[in-house]
């Protein structure tokens, strides 16, 4: 297998890329990228890692913010660690992109019609309820999962968690 | 057949073609130190962990192989992060062996545990914190490539005491050799992109003030001989940086010799003044752009570089080549010679006349002492230089006489000069210089030192005597951190803080004697000669020559911190011309 770097720039959203690395699945390779990332000072915006559909490697998505120079000295340097296998930049306009949040929200179930109405629009899960608040899930890119947190915010949000993004680059 | 861990790593070593290790055992690395008895690997024991590490790169450097070095785990292990961090900067080949505590132990503070792996995860080229004894052959077979290939580093190997012990049955496993690597992330690109090289090579040919900045990619790729093939068809002048010293010839007419921070003033100006800079395994540290925005401002450059994070890293390259040093160089010269040769490079007749015109009125000066007055520090390299056979071998250490040693020594071969470049780490001289003569023992090794690295490591040349390595020090005494004084005259109002030694201790003569060395005390300049021939005549033992040098003697040309390279400060005799 050989190593493949793709560079080509994201014309959307000058500040944030998506950096998709295929890992070796090997003790210390978090570890690895996220001492990289610090030492060189680069800042990881979110970071998502799981196994691949082949169990020897892992799949790690890394939103950098950075510009375009550092992107490409990002990208280089992840590409030195001998874990790495191969790196691709996902472009916008041509990746398929999701965050997934879980959210408990104060919701009383005199309230849960309202919450109803201003979700339309949003895909959205109830996957708990109990008679003060309930938790609700949601997956989607992520200005929609900011625009769903935004609208669950007046209820009164107890906790939330958001994934790091993952990403695939689009069918043609 | 069944085997154990330490046996397995000894084979492995062996099959790897090492010869000798430079270490010091204890308690976790014990079982690895049994068999160590009947191998026919050398030990060279060290009096300090970093010791051992930087022989380690010193017989590296020297040798071209990778340089081994073994000591056990807790604070062992941390006394060789600085090794591993100077080898890492200066791309050395190099192999630490860790022992570890054993695997149930790990994560419970255990007597003498450190997170090792954790802990030079940033200064390693890669490690390994290995698991199960079984992967050990394939580990330390692993460990080599990825140390020698591509742009060459250290690699550390930790191993928990378990799995090399023969009474514990987790070392034992089934033998075997690896035939593959397991690496599907390493593979190091030598070719450079053949399109790019012919675009360079037509660069180079219509430039009329070119450079060839050449870095310590040179040796590693082991490429010198290719280099100066490539400057005299182009005819293009060469400066060598301070990790490629020796790497071109210092006698040969388009050696501009070294630029940078205390380079000569034609080497500096001339990368400024350049309307193309070819960068031949060279990194633009900051020791050589100085002010960076104020860097070769009329230069276009083509950088080659084995790693291609170097490529547009510090300076934007027109034109970038991912590929070894050597490779790339056959391929400009293949280029060149396709496009008409010698006879078709551009004419730079001008260029030749403005450089030689400095290298006439800033040539690397310094003032003789008066007699009774301490030695000048330039004055006993430029000695050195000519008294020291051809192929002497120098290591150094880091200040004021490393610059000096870089700029009076006159390097003719590759592989002549050993030094810390990157990491600036002082104390590194005596151990390199061990290491480097225990490489080459047929060759006459000097490490030149000053006093404030000579009492960083000097108990290693306790570990010289004992095992007969006959190498000589040239230590230039001037009781000062001299180059920290440099700085707080010239920028501090010479309000002189912490860099004074005592004047009286130690007596390094005494000292030298006391580790079994022999020890000369040389003060006044026609000593200085005949000190050099003694020292060089000792063959059985090594030597301390303790030079009192004069501490206000100071190093120039000086690009000071943050100003452009155009603003070099020759010596003063040369001001005002």
């Amino acid at each position: 297998m050989s190593k493949t770097v793709s560079t080509e720039q994201n014309p959307q959203t000058p500040d944030l890329h998506t950096v998709v690395a295929h890992v070796e699945n090997k003790a210390g390779v978090l570890a690895r990228i996220a001492g990289l990332f610090s030492r060189r000072g680069f800042n990881i915006a979110s970071l998502a890692v799981a196994p691949s559909d082949d169990d020897r490697f892992s799949r790690v998505t890394i939103v950098v913010d950075c510009d375009a120079g550092a992107l490409e000295q990002v990208t280089k340097q992840l590409f030195k660690l001998i874990n790495v296998v191969d790196i691709t930049i996902l472009v916008s306009g041509s990746a398929v992109e999701r965050e997934f949040v879980l959210a408990c929200v104060a919701c009383p179930p005199d309230r849960r019609d309202e919450l109803t109405f201003d979700a339309t629009g949003f895909d959205h899960l109830v996957i708990e309820e109990s008679s003060e608040s309930m938790i609700v899930s949601f997956s989607g890119r992520a200005e929609r999962v900011d625009e769903f947190e935004e609208m669950l915010r007046p209820f009164g949000i107890i906790d939330i968690q958001r994934t790091g993004k993952v990403a695939l680059k689009s069918l043609d | 057949m069944k085997t154990d861990g330490a046996n397995a790593l000894l084979r492995a070593l062996e099959r790897e073609g090492v010869d000798v290790v430079f270490g010091m055992p204890g308690g976790a690395i014990l079982p690895v130190y049994d068999p160590l008895l009947d191998s026919s690997i050398r030990h060279i024991l060290v009096r300090h962990e970093q010791g051992a590490g930087h022989m380690a790169e010193g017989y590296a450097h020297a040798t071209g192989r990778p340089g081994v070095c073994m000591v056990t785990s807790g604070p062992a292990a941390t006394n060789i992060v600085t090794p591993l961090a100077d080898a890492y900067m200066d791309s050395i080949p190099m192999i630490a062996i860790t022992g570890q505590v054993g695997t149930n132990a790990i994560g419970t503070d255990a007597f003498q545990e450190a997170d090792t792996t954790g802990i030079t995860m940033a200064v390693t080229k890669h490690n390994y914190l290995v698991q199960s004894a079984d992967q050990i052959p394939q580990v330390v077979h692993d460990a080599f490539y990825i140390a020698t290939t591509g742009r060459p580093g250290p690699v550390l190997i930790d191993l928990p005491k378990n799995i090399v012990n023969p009474n514990d049955p987790d070392s034992i496993f089934e033998d075997y050799i690896p035939t593959a690597h397991d690496l599907p992330g390493y593979k190091p690109q030598l070719d450079g992109d053949a399109a790019l090289i012919t675009e360079a090579a037509e660069m180079m040919r219509a430039a009329k003030r070119p450079v060839l900045y050449t870095g310590g990619g040179i040796l590693k790729a082991r490429a010198a001989k290719e280099l100066l093939e490539l400057a005299e068809l182009t005819g293009i002048p060469v400066v060598t940086t301070l990790m490629n010293r020796g790497g071109f010839p210092d006698r040969h007419p388009l050696n501009l010799g070294m630029p940078g921070m205390h380079g000569n003033y034609t080497a500096v100006t001339a990368m400024q003044e350049a309307d193309l800079l070819v960068a031949l395994g060279a990194r633009f540290d900051d020791r050589i752009t100085g002010k960076l925005d104020e860097f070769a401002p009329h230069a276009a450059v083509i950088h080659v570089d084995i790693d291609p994070a170097e490529l547009n890293k510090v300076r934007r390259a027109n034109v970038g080549i991912q590929g070894d040093a050597r490779h790339v160089i056959l391929g400009l010269i293949n280029a060149t010679r396709e496009l008409g040769g010698h006879d078709s490079q551009a004419d730079r007749s001008e260029w030749r006349q403005q450089l030689s015109g400095w290298q006439e009125k800033y040539p690397l000066v310094f003032e003789q002492s008066e007699p009774g007055q301490r030695l000048m520090p330039h004055y006993v390299i430029e000695e050195l230089s000519r008294i020291t056979p051809e192929d002497t071998i120098v290591a150094s250490g880091v200040g004021q006489h490393q610059m000096l040693a870089s700029q009076f020594y006159e390097f003719n071969h590759p592989y002549t000069w050993i030094n810390s470049g990157g990491l600036g780490t002082m104390g590194f001289s005596i151990p390199a210089a061990i290491g480097a003569k225990v490489g080459m023992p047929d060759r006459t090794v000097w490490a030149v030192d000053g006093d404030g690295c000579f009492q960083m490591t000097s108990q290693e040349m306790i570990t010289a005597a004992v095992e007969g390595i006959a190498i000589k020090v040239a230590l230039l005494n001037n009781n000062y951190l001299g180059m920290v004084r440099q700085w707080q005259e010239l920028f501090y109002d010479e309000r002189f803080s912490e860099v004074e030694f005592g004047p009286t201790v130690p007596d390094y003569k005494m000292m030298a004697e006391s580790m079994g060395c022999v020890g000369i005390r040389v003060e006044s300049p026609e000593e200085v000669g005949p000190a050099i021939e003694a020292a060089n005549e000792i063959n059985d033992r090594p030597v301390v020559v303790e030079f009192r040098t004069d501490p206000r003697a100071n190093v120039y040309p000086m690009v000071p911190a943050g100003v452009s390279n155009s603003h070099i400060v020759v010596d003063p005799s040369q001001r005002d011309q």
